[in-house]
């Protein structure tokens, strides 16, 4: 079975082509780090794939099905700076909103409902912050409501859009942490990264992405100095040799 | 002056600006975090020209007819304000203040032909611009309500959605609650609001009643839940305080009058609101400063070392 099967994905962004030939098949299992440039297409390919931006021509398929009737066992983390943290409600309210698909639309959230997302903020190391108002966290904080809000959507296939950007050090231990554990659990993730440094630690895959796939496999065979400058033009210094 | 409350064409009056507001604090409340404030402004300039066409078409006044006229018109101005956005470089803001003032203009002139050449009959086209709640009849307040209360059911019963559409939407798209659906019930609440209430309100003024609650309430609470009952509950009074007071004097447009009120409601929220009022910002300050000083004791002070 697969779990998410990209053909011949294209896309464009305002005046720009910023996605062709892309093509893959994602190992059932992995944690997965998207590399890649400024501009490559990252977040663009994680909005195409889930429908929140058009395709100019491909097929995606999720567990050999489409989107919408896997919905539930898909999951998204948006960027942080994707929602307005102005809005007045707490951290629980969030993290409920990942149990609205089986809450159900019209109906309200019950006290199951409410110690479940209560678990996942004490997952994520924010139990104590459950009715703090979300304006009044921490940028690592933000991004542990948004993941405890991906934790309760108990789905099978993650996309997280730059989980690690901005945050305090605890916060990215918390993060790597449960993906870890979303990894040993059987689930598939899929993350927009930025430190090449880290990519070696974090992801058993990588995928090298610069407008279309350079690369794509497990870490140690394709995470090379040669298809890192290629994905990166050359101006790029190897780290291993600074 | 008391006959006029209790006469009880002016008590249903009054009682549909009531619901009427509410409805607009309520569709306000989703506009402001929507952060289009300025669209219920646009829209209800834009709903003017529609009214006028309808009226010059039917010859007398037919309030149905009419709202159908301002709901043709506004959602032409929607439509080219996103227009506008999505094909040109002009921002949205400018883009609403574009088609606002243009439509308006349109709807101007077109008044003033209309009044040119028509009869007596278009008198009451005036209170379309600065609102005359006494001028409704019975069947125009059974409309104004009908509307009004399934604005409030829709908004209620989709508490959680709106919730989730409005803080995110791509999120809310992702667990397959449509965007497009929500953006469409929301165009078209607002655009029902506005034309059921631009005869109470008049189109100008309109907008007062949708951004001014939803304002209001932020200074008191940080919830979205309870500001969206308060900017209900801060809408409908300034609704009914507004109608009554313009009924004291005889032709008092009520438009005016309810934006008087609304601004009163903002004024004290303003100062007094628990959560962000100046007043309590004030007082919160110098709690914590007498706090402050008692806590810290009073310890023989060191003398400064220098570093060498």
């Amino acid at each position: 079975m697969s779990v998410l099967k990209v053909e011949d994905l294209s896309a464009s962004y305002r005046k720009n082509k910023v996605l062709s030939d892309v093509n893959f098949n994602v190992k059932p299992g992995s944690l997965t780090g998207i590399i890649g440039p400024n501009g490559a297409g990252k977040s663009t390919l994680l909005k195409v794939m889930l429908e929140l931006h058009p395709s100019l021509s491909g097929k995606v398929s999720f567990f050999d099905s489409t989107l919408a009737k896997t919905k539930r066992r898909v999951g998204y983390v948006p960027q942080r700076g994707s929602v307005d943290w102005d809005f007045p409600t707490n951290a629980l309210d969030v993290v409920l909103m990942g149990l609205y698909g089986k809450i159900g639309w019209f109906k309200w959230p019950s006290k199951q409902d409410k110690e479940l997302a209560l678990e996942a903020l004490a997952q994520m190391g924010m139990a104590d912050y459950a009715d703090r108002q979300i304006s009044q966290l921490s940028g690592g904080q933000q991004q542990r409501v948004f993941l405890a809000r991906a934790l309760v959507q108990d789905a099978d296939l993650y996309f997280m859009d730059e989980p690690l950007v901005g945050v305090d050090a605890a916060t990215e231990t918390a993060i790597m942490t449960t993906l870890k554990r979303l990894k040993s659990a059987g689930k598939t993730v899929m993350v927009v990264h930025h430190d090449l440094l880290t990519v070696e630690d974090y992801f058993d895959h990588v995928m090298l992405l610069n407008r279309t796939i350079v690369e794509y496999g497990k870490t140690d065979e394709v995470f090379t100095k040669d298809n890192v400058q290629k994905t990166y033009g050359g101006s790029l210094r190897w780290m291993k040799e600074a | 002056m008391l006959d006029i409350f209790l006469s009880p064409n002016a008590q249903w009056v009054l009682f549909s600006t009531l619901i009427l507001g509410t409805a607009a604090g309520m569709v306000g409340c989703l506009s402001y975090w929507k952060r289009q404030s300025l669209m219920s402004d646009a829209l209800s300039h834009a709903a003017l020209p529609g009214v006028v066409i309808a009226f010059s078409i039917l010859g007398y006044k037919n309030l149905p007819f009419m709202i159908f006229g301002a709901a043709v018109s506004a959602f032409i101005g929607a439509w080219l304000i996103q227009l506008i956005r999505s094909s040109s470089r002009v921002k949205e803001d400018a883009a609403m203040g574009l088609i606002l003032s243009v439509f308006f203009g349109l709807g101007i002139m077109l008044l003033t032909v209309v009044s040119r050449k028509g009869g007596g009959n278009q008198a009451g086209l005036d209170s379309f611009i600065f609102g005359q709640a006494a001028s409704m009849v019975r069947t125009d307040v059974y409309t104004m309500m009908a509307v009004a209360i399934v604005i409030i059911a829709v908004v209620i019963i989709g508490f959680k959605e709106w919730k989730l559409f409005l803080f995110d939407p791509d999120f809310a798209k992702g667990l397959g609650l449509s965007s497009r659906l929500m953006d469409g019930l929301y165009l078209a609440m607002l655009v029902l609001v506005i034309v059921i209430g631009i005869q109470a309100v008049g189109v100008i003024l309109m907008a007062a009643l949708l951004i001014i609650p939803p304002v209001s309430a932020h200074y008191w609470t940080m919830s979205f839940k309870r500001m969206l009952v308060l900017s209900a509950i801060f809408g409908g009074g300034s609704g009914l305080l507004g109608t009554l007071i313009s009924t004291m004097g005889k032709g008092w447009p009520t438009g005016p009058f309810i934006v008087i009120a609304s601004a009163s409601i903002f004024l004290v929220s303003v100062l007094a609101g628990t959560q962000r009022g100046l007043l309590v910002r004030a007082l919160q300050l110098q709690l914590q400063r007498k706090q402050h000083r008692l806590e810290s004791r009073p310890i023989p002070r060191q003398p400064v070392k220098e570093g060498k």
